[in-house]
């Protein structure tokens, strides 16, 4: 091949794409051919595994910009794709049609919440902070303010938010490790720790970029494909998106003609925990509007103060190519997060529905008992059926599914060949992997470079710099894994936490960075650690039998934390001194695109 | 006022229709959600669901792609565009 790396990607992730269709094909012929499903599920993950950590080795590199920033040249496209892949975690791939199966509308917030927030780093920070030109999130909050403890309580919010995010992601890699290899999960959580490990540490942000934009053509093809493919099979129509209207007021029709039993308490408790039956309307609005829009605007406010979000738009060649590439980023996150409520759709339709040969609801249960996928994804805890009311036939309330079933199951479900699910399998590997590298990036980078380089040892050589990042890594990672192997929190729960933490500590002393001159570094301290730690006063308060206000629950506590934090930055700000000529003169600079970075290419 | 002021004065406007866009299409049509659920939208799903879906998630994706437009034109205009060898 002519010419550099950069203006050969088009060429080198075509091959690559076709490669692993080829793949695809060659095992489904194998499977035709007579190979077992745990092979199958065993070569897809160590095969898409394999490839990441080839990309991370060939990536390698000594040089502190190549390594913090992927030396700012990765073009606008695969920029997007890679933070598509930074952004759609283990949460977004596994549970999220999960969540709108058995939460419809209520959960809906999360898909609105989690794409809007994009408008707000297009137009409030991305192209500003590439403008300022730093390596990570405190590195701009420690120059456009000054001094090191602004600097060191932006670091402090990034990893309590970041850290909260990776460990789920971590367990997710270990759940979808464990069950493609067939090994406990104890031990599954360091394998996929490793996997991840192999990605970032030798080539941190370049070896991280270019396994993303793989990772995200993995994930992207292995949630479509399925999704296409299950809704042709059912008669839906082979455009899900265009055509499903038909089957979404079915499962109203049956909702209607089933009804939402309630069950005995004393009933509930033989269900498997984790599993839950269907008790809300598919696609009614079941949550008042207050409930739906302060989830979505956590959620918005959240994404852009996540830091392995904001450092990706580091990393575009310029300030015009880090907007374009925001616009990328959602666009392929759309292709996903659009298809969710489709599978949702789909899943629920072929189980309720009594027509369709598929469906469960209405036959007995000693038949449904016998049906393997039954049999399977019941040994596996991720099904469960009992007769309740003892009529020997199964009513909607006595069937009970995991979140993760959803998108796990629903191949098989729907008759799919095997190969399907190895490729649902490397897809959800792929999505936490790329996640978990970004986060286990952030936190180290902020470490080693805010807090090592710039507070501890600032003349350090660039070799020595690198090594203490890379020690970093590993710990932090190790540390995460060992958290997760505790199993304390579940998925999803764990990433919208993260959102609040980030939006209370960090959003309002980003936004007032760029948008207010007068912002100034007792405001942006106060800003931080009083948001923060309000943020963390009302989640532990909620969780400890608290009643809360306001109709702020545990899982849109970021609203109380950022207020608190706007407020606190606005009075402190107003009552110190406003902050000095230079500092006036760089947030001047940050808002012009054209001209050099405020902070030098290397630094 | 200098040019620079003059840009920035630009840019903030164009960020507050940004915004108030934005706001339109996460917050302010949720606020009549119920309502909106009973009427059949495009492609035949209700209204509301449709939002939810499919809706205001491509509506950010536009909105995303014509403030970047706009944002390069108004640099332009005011000389500040980046040259491509920066």
């Amino acid at each position: 091949m002519k010419g550099n790396f950069i203006d050969n990607l088009p060429k080198v992730y075509g091959i690559y794409t076709g490669g692993f269709i080829g793949f695809i094909i060659i095992m489904a012929i194998a499977e035709q051919m007579g190979m077992t499903a745990k092979a199958i599920g065993i070569a897809f993950v160590a095969f898409t595994v394999f490839i990441y950590a080839l990309i991370g080795w060939l990536s390698r590199t000594a040089q502190a910009d190549a390594y913090y920033v992927a030396g700012r040249q990765v073009p606008t496209v695969f920029n997007g794709m890679a933070t598509a892949a930074d952004w759609m975690s283990g949460a977004s791939f596994v549970a999220m049609a999960g969540g709108i199966y058995f939460k419809g509308y209520g959960y809906m917030a999360l898909l609105v919440g989690w794409t809007g927030g994009y408008v707000l780093v297009a137009s409030l920070l991305a192209p500003y902070l590439r403008k300022f030109g730093c390596y990570t999130v405190p590195d701009f909050i420690g120059t456009r303010y000054g001094g090191n403890l602004a600097r060191f309580s932006a670091v402090v919010v990034l990893t309590v938010a970041s850290f909260t995010y990776v460990t789920a992601q971590i367990n997710a890699t270990g759940t979808i490790a464990s069950v493609a290899l067939d090994i406990p999960f104890q031990y599954a959580v360091y394998i996929g720790l490793i996997s991840i490990l192999l990605c970032s540490m030798l080539g941190g942000m370049r070896g991280v970029t270019w396994t993303q934009v793989a990772q995200y053509i993995v994930l992207i093809i292995a949630y479509l494909l399925p999704v296409f493919w299950i809704s042709n099979k059912m008669g839906a129509g082979f455009f899900p998106h265009f055509m499903l209207a038909d089957e979404v007021a079915r499962i109203g029709e049956l909702e209607q003609q089933f009804g939402f039993v309630k069950n005995a308490a004393a009933d509930l408790k033989t269900v498997p925990k984790g599993l839950a039956g269907i008790t809300k309307a598919h696609s009614a609005v079941n949550a008042t509007p207050w409930a739906f829009i302060s989830l979505a605007l956590a959620m918005m406010m959240g994404t852009a103060s996540l830091p392995h979000v904001m450092m990706r738009y580091f990393t575009t060649p310029s300030v015009k190519a880090a907007r374009k590439s925001v616009g990328w980023s959602l666009f392929f996150i759309f292709l996903l997060y659009s298809s969710a409520p489709m599978l949702a759709t789909l899943s629920k339709l072929s189980l309720i529905d009594p027509n369709l040969p598929t469906g469960i609801i209405g036959k007995s249960i000693a038949e449904v008992q016998a049906i393997d996928w039954y049999q399977n994804w019941n040994q596996a805890n991720l099904m469960f059926v009992s007769d309740f009311n003892g009529n020997g036939t199964l009513e909607l309330n006595e069937f009970f599914m995991g979140g993760k079933a959803v998108v796990l199951a629903t191949p098989e479900i729907a008759g799919l060949p095997y190969v399907i699910s190895g490729l649902v399998a490397a897809g959800g590997m792929a999505a936490a992997m790329s996640t978990a590298d970004g986060l286990i990036l952030a936190i180290a980078n902020a470490i080693s470079h805010d807090v090592y380089y710039k507070i501890i040892d600032p003349k350090a050589e660039t070799a020595k710099r690198l090594l203490v990042a890379r020690v970093l890594l590993v710990v932090i990672g190790f540390a995460g894994a060992t958290i997760a192997a505790m199993e304390i929190q579940g998925i999803l729960g764990s990433v919208i936490w993260a959102f609040d933490f980030a939006m209370s500590g960090l959003f309002f002393p980003l936004v007032l960075g760029v948008w207010w001159k007068r912002a100034n570094r007792q405001g942006a301290i106060a800003g931080m650690l009083g948001g923060l730690a309000a943020g963390t006063w009302y989640l532990v308060w909620v969780r400890t039998g608290g009643s809360g206000f306001l109709g702020i629950t545990q899982l849109t506590f970021g609203i109380f934390g950022s207020a608190v934090s706007f407020v606190l930055m606005v009075v402190v700000s107003l009552m110190t001194a406003e902050p000095d000529k230079a500092t006036q003169k760089m947030v001047d600079d940050v808002r012009v695109p054209s001209g050099k970075t405020i902070l030098g290419k290397s630094h | 006022m200098s040019n620079q002021q003059k840009h920035w004065e630009k840019t903030r406007s164009l960020l507050f229709i940004t915004l108030a866009i934005w706001f339109v299409f996460s917050i302010g049509i949720f606020l009549f959600g119920a309502e909106m659920n009973e009427v059949t939208g495009p492609f035949g799903y209700p209204w509301t669901y449709w939002f939810t879906c499919q809706g205001s998630l491509g509506a950010f994706v536009i909105l995303i792609f014509w403030f970047a437009n706009r944002q390069e034109k108004i640099d332009e205009e005011f000389g500040f565009s980046e040259r491509e060898d920066e």
